[in-house]
């Protein structure tokens, strides 16, 4: 009797398993669950200055988290309703891949194979970066293709393990890989001298050799050899979602064109100029096609401000980087960065 | 009671025991617990491909004959970043297999070497092999590992002021770095020799074996090498073999044979760890043979070598070999601790890199544990066969 009652146990907690086994179903809406928990749930980097990365109070900060506060202001009117799950490069697809996250949002590339079969979406391009080199200012290095036999330090699992051995293979020299998971001990044995030379996206190098103890010691090689268009990614399959979110990125790089900020948006909600009043929702209810409120973008530009504060802010002149605008630049301004009109 | 009634009677009786044979019934029940199980299976498996095609993610086993597209440091297996998805995953596996190997042999030497000494009467030998074995086997391996790799290993000079080692090697923070043989052409001859050789080598050991009773013979001992070193050198010589020894470069020393400081903390890591466990093994396996054949082997005017050898350790193999198979398995697991300190091992290779170029972590975390389970597995009945070997022949 006893074997009979525990064996029925064992078979409705194999049943109980079995229900429970359906996982997230990619159609649920990702905008309503967001509403339902209350908080935006953003994967982010685990700490890279001036793109993701918690200060000594703890408070995140950098370009990868504005554009996260920016999709909660936009969805709660308040760019704080976030919390932040620091992910490496190993685990960033599958956190956004199981529902973990609601957005991936850490200095990303977007190619190819990751937009198709990795179930994910890429809704635009945050940060126009290209992969370096960093090395020893004493070896007297002018260019990229003097590493010829060098040992170099990379990340697994980035595009940067890639470009790096494209890079070598169609010079055909050589070169001594040196793979390490995370950043921090990338960083670590290039310091110790394990590596003669670091290779990631130049903005990450430049943040990078603010950690070294002498950063005047180390130079970045003139040469970028890969394209790497960082941007935020969604999961597959929910149309909504994805619009919120791309449009978000629009909202701030538009709102940068016309002038609006941080400062002046209240003010410019009854501004003249009809783009301005379409963009903060003055004209017009381009909120509700998002699902959104019509000042959705009021919301956003008041909690971060537009893309150019944000840069600055986080990369530029107000930030220890003092990363210059280049390729990052508006369109008018000679840079890549453009956004489809609102209206 | 005609005789159709009397049969459906019968049959009816039959299943009515049946079902009150608790042996049927036990049988029954686990019948019913496999088809769950299956059900089960199937039902995961099936689940599983259906929503990750919802999802949109790629699956199935295709991605393993498509282009890695990245180099790795170390490679047993010739390999280039045009090499498959395939090949890297066997790159990451000969990584995993040749720690793993060299580990166990390194663990096994180091380990008998200190229960050994442990046993010793000599107190200060008894004494170091404690405190050895108690620091560490308590001290985490992933702290060992990091200890070995970022304080000893990264402490080294940089290749310009590599330490200079006997015979042409050089020691730096990028490494081990040995002369290596090179032969123009017929490297497979040498091969070949060794290998003959070695058999030989063996051979000559078994019949020596056969007559273990007898003492050594050094002229035996002297043939022995001499059956192994002759040939090769014969055969060397004849080939104009050359050492290339190490050239320091532009960066890095070239030419020679390059060992990675990733290898080294590895091996020497997991080695010294395991060995505190095997030491403590052979030392309850020592304890674990009756005091009076100690004492017999004494009588007969064995020496205290003599009779740990000839009478002690046959007999306490058959205590060490089980638990011994056990730390050889540990040991073997343990290597995926690499990917803490970027050593190429199958985990860091497949189930990391690949992983994550891929995105098909179902498929690639699959493969993964069938390939430790097969190693594990694989190991345990060498083992197995090895304890069988060594078991007491009963008279």
């Amino acid at each position: 009797m006893r074997a009979t009652s525990s064996f029925l146990c064992t078979l409705s907690f194999l049943s109980a398993l079995l229900l429970g086994a359906s996982p997230v179903v990619a159609q649920s809406s990702t905008l309503e669950a967001v509403k339902k928990r209350g908080q935006l749930v953003c994967g982010v980097n685990t700490g890279l200055a001036g793109f993701g990365a918690p200060d000594d109070k703890g408070n995140w900060t950098g370009l990868d988290i504005d554009f996260c506060r920016a999709v909660a202001a936009a969805i709660f009117g308040d760019g704080t309703r976030v919390r932040f799950v620091p992910l490496n490069a190993k685990e960033r697809f599958t956190a956004l891949q199981t529902g973990e996250v609601d957005i991936l949002s850490r200095n990303t590339t977007w190619t190819m194979s990751r937009d198709t079969s990795l179930g994910l979406n890429f809704v635009g391009i945050l940060y126009f970066d290209g992969q370096a080199f960093m090395v020893r200012k004493s070896l007297g290095l002018k260019s990229a293709d003097e590493l010829k036999g060098a040992s170099i330090c990379v990340q697994s699992g980035t595009t940067n393990e890639l470009n790096l051995a494209d890079f070598f293979a169609t010079r055909g020299l050589t070169y001594r890989p040196v793979v390490y998971e995370r950043l921090v001990e990338v960083l670590g044995a290039y310091a110790n001298g394990r590596c003669d030379a670091f290779t990631t996206d130049s903005s990450q190098l430049i943040a990078e050799r603010t950690r070294l103890t002498d950063p005047e010691e180390h130079v970045m090689l003139p040469d970028l050899v890969s394209k790497e268009p960082l941007g935020p990614a969604v999961r597959q399959g929910d149309a909504q979602w994805s619009n919120i979110v791309r449009w978000t990125l629009f909202a701030i790089i538009n709102a940068e064109e016309l002038g609006v900020t941080q400062s002046n948006v209240e003010a410019q909600r009854s501004s003249s100029n009809p783009e301005i009043r379409r963009l903060l929702g003055t004209e017009g209810e381009y909120g509700k096609g998002l699902g959104l409120a019509d000042d959705w973008a009021v919301s956003i530009l008041s909690a971060v401000g537009n893309y150019g504060e944000s840069f600055e802010r986080n990369l530029g002149q107000g930030s220890p980087l003092k990363i210059a605008r280049g390729r990052n630049a508006l369109w008018k301004d000679g840079g890549l960065m453009y956004a489809p009109p609102v209206r | 009671m005609t005789g159709e009634g009397g049969k459906r009677w019968l049959a009816r009786k039959t299943w009515i025991d049946a079902a009150y044979d608790p042996k049927m019934r036990a049988l029954a029940f686990q019948a019913l617990l496999a088809l769950v199980l299956v059900f089960l299976f199937v039902e995961v498996v099936r689940n599983t491909a259906a929503n990750l095609e919802k999802q949109n993610i790629a699956s199935g086993f295709d991605f393993l004959a498509r282009t890695a597209g990245f180099d790795i440091s170390q490679t047993l297996v010739p390999y280039t970043s045009k090499s498959t998805y395939a090949r890297a995953f066997f790159v990451g596996l000969s990584n995993t297999l040749l720690v793993a190997v060299l580990g166990i042999a390194l663990a096994t030497v180091l380990g008998f070497a200190l229960g050994i000494a442990r046993g010793s009467p000599n107190w200060l030998a008894s004494r170091l092999a404690l405190a050895y074995v108690e620091v560490v086997r308590n001290v985490p391996l992933l702290l060992q590992l990091l200890v070995w790799y970022v304080a000893v290993l990264r402490a080294l000079p940089m290749p310009q002021g590599a330490l200079a080692l006997p015979g042409g090697a050089f020691l730096d923070t990028r490494g081990l770095h040995l002369p290596r043989l090179v032969v123009e052409n017929g490297g497979g001859l040498v091969a070949a020799v060794i290998g003959l050789s070695l058999i030989g080598a063996a051979w000559l050991w078994r019949r020596r074996r056969a007559r273990a009773d007898e003492p050594a013979d050094p002229v035996d001992v002297v043939g022995r090498g001499l059956v192994v070193l002759l040939p090769v050198l014969a055969v060397l010589l004849a080939l104009k073999a050359t050492l290339a020894t190490p050239q320091l470069g532009r960066f890095n020393y070239e030419d020679g044979l390059s060992i990675e400081p990733e290898f080294l903390a590895l091996l020497i890591g997991l080695s010294t760890y395991t060995a505190a466990f095997i030491a403590e093994i052979v030392r309850a396996g020592l304890d674990g043979v009756p005091k009076g054949q100690r004492e017999a082997a004494a009588a007969l005017g064995l020496s205290r070598r003599q009779a740990l050898r000839f009478v002690i350790l046959p007999q306490a193999l058959r205590i060490i070999i089980p638990p011994l198979t056990n730390q050889y398995l540990n040991l073997t697991k343990n290597s995926s601790l690499a990917v803490a300190i970027g050593y190429p091992d199958l985990v860091s290779v497949f189930s990391g890199t690949v992983l994550n170029q891929t995105g098909q972590a179902v498929e690639v975390i699959l493969i993964t544990m069938a390939v430790y389970l097969a190693i594990s597995l694989a190991t345990a009945l060498l083992m197995n066969w090895f304890n069988v070997r060594t078991a007491w022949a009963e008279r």
